[in-house]
């Protein structure tokens, strides 16, 4: 049975809602109440809030949890594990999967998995193409039937423009948003990190940010003629960045997302060829990676997603250019968001906070993010000055592919309730 | 260990961006030293009887492959090559593994050709003997540059103040990168000179000149090295031909005569005789492509000596 949730003396930081003061915040029955029966006062079960953040759950629009066909790196159970223990509560999985999620069937066996295994909610997408293979378009409404939340192809591109109007065009019938990994494979090539300086440096294989820049654009012109929801991932180009700010100015239907890597690293991680430091789209320069926190700071940029990509060690621990692009992000990505945008005193506690709750739930209309009654219980408590560093023992998820290992962290969620339900308390997952 | 005259104390030769100007001149010393020795009636040396060296290619090669081979059994050691193309990592071993192996059956010092940036100093991680990088992709290939600016240093005494122009296929040549540090460690100028699409403007940040234009950048050099062009790195076309090619950057006798009058020509090989460079300069007397190649043996003496614990002082005074 559901039971009674009293949240004491916290801060609470509601940012849908403006906000932000000290207080008590009660779950009851899963869902937000403004004051339970004195009943169940007397049976609910108290969490000490003192000198902690009391917020909405976090969000995170972008994860691989590599259900099905990949579960050496990750299964449901791990990938929402990691994601409690990370302080998020919503997660939107991509298709990338093996099979490539593009039949309703597919969906299905990901939705009985997340009944089966997951800890907290889980929202799948289907693919835009059949086999994500950029050639003829997935049946979009059959997925939706099956409960997706939106369509991608996942770590891929469709690189035909016309069928990508298509696919637009044929979503926005449904109302399902686009989701895209923005990346001209003519530009980019068989580039394994971004291409610059470090990549003439190492003899690396650079991908220029030109190959963000010209999909942005596309995906910027297909958004304006047609109206529909285009997401943008990962957005790591200064100049993306403008097209995305000059569209937005516009009111093109366009929204987009930034890693915690992109916001913390740039190119010259990659200098001791550190498999960990590769991902796709690569970190960037310097200059890039400023414009990101800017563009957070300013709106240009909507929301923080991790990319959550797990690989397992033996599959990382390679020559670089033939090593998994992708990092892991669930478990850390709080304590880098708080670094890089509230501690460097960029953005206030309730503006960071909002980038991973309210405004990626309202991007893909997941009525996430919100502690107003009525709403879902799902609550984070978090310390956003404590101190940690991660080591390969620190994670959750299956696999430990970090750049953060051994890098001290300044925030960190303390405890997670999914649906009313006590799930991660003080480090440890709750039976 | 090594004194402070003649400094190393390293087990692996990874990179030359690494490498300190006195190190590179400790391997100019003892290579020197080798080379008498090579000048010998009995050109060989005890100094490495009794280990193995490995001789690791997952690339094709037959000039360095055969100059470390040559310079293991110069040195008395055992010397094995293998040809990686046909091993057990095309059967889905990874390289970690296969090294670890190859450790395992004893062998004493590793030389690895690889084609990913980088895969010499993971390898040189992982194990606890001697790595010898012997071109890892477009990153470094520290021999090459060794026996390159050796030749140079035999050639003019020394470095400093030398202008040499780099010229041809730049951004997907290691041996290119390798030698723009040495060069530029040892004090000579650089220029990098060659079409557009494989000469990037971020070379700059290297400490040489990008040029492409052909008679300002030979214009009073000492030395050109010249480069051929990797069919097989480039993906895309970054020229529109290699007849355009040999029209806009290759080197013939007229072009020659903008470099100064006694300048030497010199190339990594192999050549493209008709491509990058006439026919006839490859064998002229400005030529010292060949002296590059028997220096490439002493070098590489020089290199195994010292990465196995050599006493470079030690051995120039006997």
């Amino acid at each position: 049975m559901s039971e009674t949730i009293w949240i004491k003396n916290g801060r609470i930081i509601d940012p849908k809602n403006d906000r932000d003061e000290s207080g008590d915040l009660f779950i009851a029955d899963g869902k937000i109440v403004d004051r339970p029966s004195k009943d169940s006062l007397d049976k609910a079960t108290l969490i000490d809030a003192k000198g902690l953040i009391v917020c909405p759950g976090l969000v995170d629009l972008h994860v691989h949890f590599r259900v099905p066909g990949q579960t050496h790196k990750e299964t449901m159970l791990t990938g929402t594990q990691a994601a409690a223990a990370g302080g998020f509560t919503s997660v939107v999985c991509m298709p990338n999967t093996n099979p490539p999620a593009d039949t309703a069937g597919t969906i299905q066996f990901i939705k009985d998995a997340v009944g089966r295994e997951a800890l907290v909610n889980v929202f799948p997408t289907g693919c835009i193409t059949v086999g994500s293979d950029g050639e003829r378009l997935a049946p979009t409404g059959s997925l939706r039937d099956a409960g997706i939340v939106a369509i991608s192809d996942g770590g891929r591109c469709v690189q035909n423009n016309g069928l990508m109007r298509r696919a637009v065009e044929y979503a926005h019938m449904f109302g399902i948003p686009v989701i895209d990994h923005c990346q001209d494979y003519s530009l980019s090539a068989d580039g394994v990190m971004n291409e610059g300086f470090m990549s003439t440096k190492l003899g690396l294989r650079g991908s220029p940010t030109e190959a963000e820049d010209i999909m942005v654009s596309r995906n910027v012109i297909l958004s304006a003629k047609t109206g529909a929801r285009i997401h943008l991932q990962h957005i790591t180009s200064k100049n993306a960045i403008d097209i995305i700010r000059r569209a937005k100015s516009r009111g093109v239907n366009i929204t987009a997302e930034a890693t915690p890597h992109h916001m913390s690293f740039s190119d010259t991680e990659v200098g001791g060829f550190d498999t960990s430091f590769k991902m796709n789209p690569p970190l960037r320069s310097k200059a890039d990676r400023i414009a990101i926190l800017e563009a957070l700071v300013d709106g240009s940029i909507d929301c923080i997603a991790t990319g959550h990509a797990p690989h397992t060690d033996y599959e990382k621990d390679m020559e670089f250019d033939n090593a998994p692009f992708g990092v892991i992000g669930l478990e850390t990505a709080l304590g880098t968001a708080l670094d890089q945008l509230y501690h460097s005193k960029r953005l206030s506690l309730s503006d960071t906070l909002s980038l991973l709750t309210n405004r990626p739930s309202e991007i893909l209309q997941l009525n996430k993010g919100d502690l107003s009654p009525g709403a879902d219980g799902d609550v984070v408590v978090l310390d956003p000055d404590r101190e940690w560093t991660p080591n390969s023992d620190s994670f959750h998820s299956k696999s430990t592919n970090s750049p953060w290992i051994g890098r001290t962290l300044k925030g960190k969620a303390v405890t997670t309730i999914v649906s009313g339900k006590l799930i991660f308390e003080n480090g440890e997952i709750l039976p | 260990m090594a004194t402070s005259g003649m400094p190393w104390n390293r087990k692996d030769l990874i990179s030359i961006e690494e490498l300190t100007a006195d190190e590179i001149l400790t391997v100019f010393k003892t290579a020197q030293a080798f080379k008498k020795i090579l000048n010998r009636r009995t050109a060989k040396t005890p100094a490495l009887r009794g280990k193995t060296v490995v001789n690791l290619f997952f690339e094709n090669s037959t000039r360095t492959r055969v100059a470390f081979e040559m310079a293991a059994t110069k040195l008395s050691a055992d010397v094995m090559s293998l040809d990686m193309k046909t091993s057990s990592t095309s059967k889905g071993e990874t390289l970690r593994d296969t090294v670890e192996n190859i450790r395992a059956l004893a062998a004493d010092i590793i030389v690895i050709r690889h084609s990913s940036p980088g895969t010499a100093a993971y390898i040189a991680r992982v194990l606890d003997i001697p790595v010898l990088n012997a071109g890892d992709g477009a990153h470094e290939h520290p021999t090459q540059a060794l026996l390159d600016c050796y030749t140079l240093h035999e050639k003019f005494g020394g470095l400093q103040g030398l202008k040499i122009a780099i010229l041809g296929d730049i951004l997907y040549s290691r041996v290119a990168r390798s030698n723009i540090w040495a060069m530029t460690k040892l004090g000579a100028e650089v220029t990098v000179v060659g079409p557009a699409t494989l000469v990037p403007k971020e070379f700059e940040q290297l400490g040489v000149t990008v040029s492409h234009d052909l008679k300002s950048a030979l214009a009073d050099k000492d030395a050109i090295m010249l480069l051929r062009i990797q069919h097989e790195r480039q993906n895309v076309s970054a020229f529109p031909s290699l007849n355009e090619y040999t029209r806009m950057f290759g080197l013939n006798k007229t072009r020659l005569s903008w470099l100064k009058k006694n300048a030497v020509i010199m190339h990594p090989g192999p050549i493209n005789r008709g491509v990058e460079i006439d026919s006839d300069l490859a064998d002229s007397s400005q030529s010292v492509i060949l002296d590059q190649v028997t220096n490439g043996l002493a070098t590489r003496m020089a290199a195994l000596y010292l990465c196995s614990g050599g006493n470079a002082e030690s051995l120039v005074k006997s």
